[in-house]
């Protein structure tokens, strides 16, 4: 880079003062695109990756990016490193980034990674590049439905210990008002199955006119669509739409905010268009119909899913149901709402655990879990099927153990309601 | 170098065998069917090989109903052709004229080399390479990690119990049975699948049914384990606790 | 009837063991169904070690080259010997020759073929062979035509005899096509560890799900005194070395206990390992094949199990 080259006039003149030597000198204007920008190109000309190149390196994004508090990454390092010639289509940093949204709040350019990373994302599986773990969910989504790998056969069997009749669609044979769609961690998981075990009980209870897709129901597939794989997306989208076309529904719930997110802007681009709610908004709007009879006399905080609140704007439901709960203290932790931490599941994070040990200090979800003990909380409320697994991991690896309990909002609820017998506390 | 890579699916061993104990019969059609993951390792030595000296590959099936799919992987994957042998046949179709069928094809075509898995989990009645091999009079090599195109034939590895392993030179045309690549399978994207299930065209050969000896399996059953292994159950820290006390009960642990 | 012809391997003393263990079975159903016993061996000293044998006839190719394996050669000899003595049953071990052999020369000579073969009886007049098929999940009972078949046999299907007798061997030879040569033998690295020295092995498989957590089953290992070991997939992977696996194609073990995590059990693994003494296994499948030979089991993660257990190990 050239070095800039002073300009400076014995007496200058400006606006009537006269300045004299050192007093009027100024500074050339330099270029400095000296840079070899040829990386940073190939990346923002790859379609959805373009506001890369709007980052003006002001550094809010790093100041509230969860990933950075745990390592090295932030949107303004990415635009960094890439202007500096290092592609993120070869660099970790490009399997970091759990889509949290969490820079696009703060960003005054609007460089927008929700858009950027299944961009680029997209092109590193398509040469290759992809971590192995993330394939292999991949893999098992577009094979079995599910990015566990756990038969497509089996994905109502947990219907069977709900303990309450669980419509299913196709053997229902008529229209309903509420389309259950499950997903995958609440059909197969065992904490999953046991939180959807429990909005089954509170559906039952509330004599809610509903029914789910049963096998037929595939994964919404919206965190492989951030992972990089839309053509598996786009498969799975056109086989939830044609299942769903063929029965008559008022409306769909979700459990899984993931999917809710997948429902409200994308399903419709396929033609798949259905008022949807996450179970929080429904159920939120139903308060006056539950009957509580059991205290739950803790100390609970909230942890707020990304898909549900950052990117879809809905804070108050999940309280509302919260709040409701008779004897419970709610203490909102200093990340809450729209400043929200991340679990680390989001983007494809829940099958990059592996991959991301080696480039963090410690787990999102550990970290998470360490700010709820700080604040005394006795429960972690969560309703992102993701977060319940997550967090207990993070419980016992952080030594919290006996200390926090992980729950759905559902099994507080029908806890609650006396629908189930005992709520699994830590100690 | 032409290389053919022979590929098949095979019953879905996430999903219970569908077996009629009564009559002792494998019920083929209500199975959920793979990719046999040997074929895999196949193609990915294939595909290896055209990266590493040049080559045309041609996956090849036999349409039991279910190859489109293996095919336009095989495709999205790299490989330069996939040809369909079609004709009467469903899902019980047996090695031995799966391996017939596909000699019947490979006699006609000047591939230089016959890539396929060296086994597949329902190989009853023989594994593919060596039947085929046989069939056609062609030399072959099963259990084979790596293939490089050298001069006018080819160098193989072949691998032996306890891990021994022979360097073998062999001129073409040959017949091998790959047990691994050398490196593990490459993805195909769906979006890469399904853009070439759009483009690209499989080339149908239709295939006579051809009179090969056979095996009549009387019944299939389930093994009567000799003793299941007694379950441990509860959560991890029951279940760790009552390990160290088996270990301790049979002075495994060190004092 | 035609003979049962077996066809014996050689190995670094000898025959193998899984080419011995056909011998008392070939006996018995050449006794029972009033044929003979022939065993083909190859190699200078296959005369010799045939001459010793429980059987009641030997065939020695001698070519000095064929004292190790080679496909085309083998194929060749045996596809001659067979159409020369038209056996009733040729008995082959499920090795690397087997799959070569067995499937090559049966399509050669026009016969059946049962892979994976597991038993063979005698009912009547019929003779049954049992194979192990779908991974080991299914047996298929197969009656066997008159005109006889090739059969490849699981090692480990039967004992060894160590009787011996005094057959008659005659000597013959094959032309060695130069259309395959052995360029050299590679013998596997053997690490820094001998798995089939040690007297614990914690083995990992597919489960492991990614190199990352190796460490996990290291620290274990090492908590207890042990040595970790892994399935085919793990060295596939190339997470670990060769020399760590047990199965058909690695190292056949015998420790005193023998920790499966997340091994499914496929045949060829348990091929190497059913002997150990104890077995537990921790698989999230409870009706994984690994837990027809484990003595105890477990569903629970062995992800979450192997920390949990070191712990314990290190805390006494």
């Amino acid at each position: 880079m050239q070095k800039a080259k002073a300009i400076e006039l014995d007496v200058a003149v400006v606006d009537g003062v006269e300045l004299k030597g050192s007093w009027n000198r100024m500074f050339e204007p330099r270029a400095i695109s000296e840079y070899d920008l040829s990386v940073l190109e190939e990346i923002t000309a790859i379609p959805g990756a373009e506001s890369l190149g709007y980052c003006y390196q002001c550094g809010k994004c790093t100041g509230v990016c969860p990933v950075d508090t745990v390592g090295d990454y932030s949107p303004r390092k990415i635009f960094r490193r890439t202007q500096l010639g290092i592609s993120l289509i070869d660099s970790p940093d490009l399997w970091l980034c759990t889509t949290c949204r969490n820079c696009l709040r703060v960003c005054p350019k609007e460089v927008n990674m929700i858009d950027i990373m299944p961009a680029v994302r997209e092109q590193a599986v398509l040469e290759g590049k992809a971590p192995e773990e993330l394939l292999t969910a991949f893999e098992n989504t577009a094979r079995y439905g599910n990015p566990i790998g756990e038969s497509p056969r089996k994905r109502v069997e947990w219907t069977k210990s709900a303990g309450v009749p669980i419509p299913i669609m196709s053997q229902k044979k008529a229209p309903v008002d509420v389309l259950w769609f499950v997903e995958c961690y609440p059909s197969y998981h065992p904490r999953g199955k046991q939180a959807s075990a429990a909005l089954a009980r509170i559906f039952d209870a509330l004599h809610i006119d509903f029914g789910i897709l049963g096998n037929e129901e595939k994964c919404a597939g919206d965190s492989q669509r951030m992972a990089g794989e839309h053509g598996l997306f786009e498969m799975l989208a056109e086989h939830n739409i044609k299942m769903l076309s063929k029965y008559s529904f008022n409306q769909i719930v979700v459990t899984d905010p993931h999917a809710y997110n997948a429902f409200l802007h994308e399903y419709p681009k396929y033609g798949g268009e259905w008022p949807v709610q996450h179970y929080t908004q429904y159920l939120s709007e139903h308060l006056g119909d539950i009957q509580f009879t059991r205290e739950i006399p803790y100390r609970v905080t909230f942890h707020d899913p990304c898909y549900l609140g950052r990117h879809n704007g809905e804070y108050e439901a999940p309280r509302r149901l919260l709040n409701a709960l008779p004897g419970m203290e709610l203490v909102e932790m200093g990340h809450c709402r729209e400043t929200s931490y991340c679990c680390g599941g989001g983007g494809g994070g829940m099958w990059l655990d592996s991959f991301t040990r080696d480039y963090a200090s410690e787990r999102l979800s550990e970290r998470r879990v360490r700010e709820a003990v700080e604040y005394e909380a006795e429960i972690l409320a969560v309703t992102c099927p993701y977060e319940v697994p997550r967090f207990e991991d993070a419980v016992k690896s952080t030594g919290n153990a006996g200390k926090l309990a992980v729950m759905d909002i559902a099994e507080l609820l029908a806890y609650s309601m006396g629908l189930v017998d005992s709520l699994a506390m830590a100690n | 170098m032409r290389i053919a890579v022979l590929m098949k699916s095979v019953p879905d061993l996430v999903e219970d065998i569908a077996l009629d104990e009564d009559s002792g019969q494998v019920l083929f059609d209500e199975m959920t069917y793979v990719p046999s993951e040997w074929d895999d390792q196949a193609l990915e030595e294939a595909l290896l090989i055209k990266e590493e000296s040049g080559a045309e590959v041609t996956a090849v099936t036999v349409d039991t109903g279910d190859s489109d799919n293996i095919l336009f992987t095989a495709l999205a994957k790299g490989a330069d052709h996939a040809v369909k042998l079609v004709g009467d046949y469903d899902p019980s179709l047996t090695n031995r004229r799966r391996a017939q069928i596909f000699a019947d094809y490979l006699r006609d075509q000047a591939f230089d080399l016959v890539l396929s898995g060296v086994q597949a989990i329902d190989d009853i009645d023989g594994q593919v390479p060596g039947l085929v091999a046989g069939i056609m009079g062609w030399p072959h090599a099963s259990v084979v990690t790596e293939v490089h195109s050298k001069d006018k034939g080819v160098v193989l590895r072949q691998e032996y119990a306890g891990g021994l392993v022979a360097e073998i030179e062999a001129s073409t045309p040959l017949v091998i049975g790959i047990q691994a690549a050398r490196k593990p399978p490459r993805y195909a994207s769906i979006a890469k699948v399904r853009q070439v299930a759009k483009t690209q065209q499989i080339e149908e050969v239709e295939a006579e049914s051809p009179d090969v000896p056979t095996l009549a399996v009387r019944r299939f059953y389930k093994p009567v384990a000799s003793g299941h292994a007694e379950m441990i159950d509860g959560d991890v820290e029951e279940v760790a606790s009552r390990i160290i006390e088996i270990l301790q009960e049979r002075n495994l642990l060190r004092r | 009837m035609g003979p049962i012809l077996m066809v014996m391997e050689n190995g670094e003393a000898g025959f193998t063991d899984s080419s011995k263990e056909l011998v008392a079975k070939a006996r018995e159903l050449a006794d029972t169904l009033g044929t003979s016993s022939v065993a083909v061996g190859f190699g200078p000293d296959a005369e010799s070690h045939l001459r010793h044998l429980p059987v009641d006839r030997g065939i020695a190719v001698s070519n000095p080259e064929l004292s190790q394996y080679n496909p085309l050669a083998y194929e060749k000899a045996l596809s001659k010997i067979l159409e020369d003595n038209q056996p009733f049953l040729t008995l082959i071990p499920n090795t690397t020759m087997g799959m070569d052999l067995g499937a090559g020369v049966a399509a050669r000579r026009s016969l059946p073929l049962v892979a994976y073969c597991s038993e063979l009886t005698v009912e009547g007049r019929d003779v049954v062979a049992t194979s192990q098929v779908f991974a080991g999940k299914l047996m298929a009972e197969i009656a066997l035509p008159e005109s006889g078949a090739v059969i490849t046999v699981v090692p480990g299907a039967w004992s060894i005899d160590t009787g011996s007798g005094d057959p008659e061997v005659s000597v013959t030879s094959v032309e060695i096509s130069q259309a395959m040569n052995i360029l050299q033998t590679i013998e596997p690295e053997k690490g820094d560890v001998d798995i089939t020295k040690a007297d614990i092995l914690i083995s990992v498989g597919r489960g492991i799900e990614s190199p990352d957590n190796l460490p996990m089953a290291e620290e274990l290992a090492e908590a207890i005194g042990g040595v970790v070991s892994c399935s085919r997939p793990v060295v596939d992977a190339g997470w670990l070395p060769k020399a760590r696996q047990v199965g058909k194609s690695g190292q056949t073990v015998k420790p005193k206990l023998y920790m499966a995590f997340g091994i499914s059990g496929a045949p060829e693994h348990q091929q190497g390992m059913r002997d150990a003494d104890l077995i537990i296994a921790v698989n999230t499948d409870e009706n994984a094949s690994i837990m027809d030979i484990a003595h105890y089991g477990t569903t629970v993660d062995m992800l979450e199990l192997m920390p949990a257990l070191t712990e314990r190990l290190r805390g006494e």
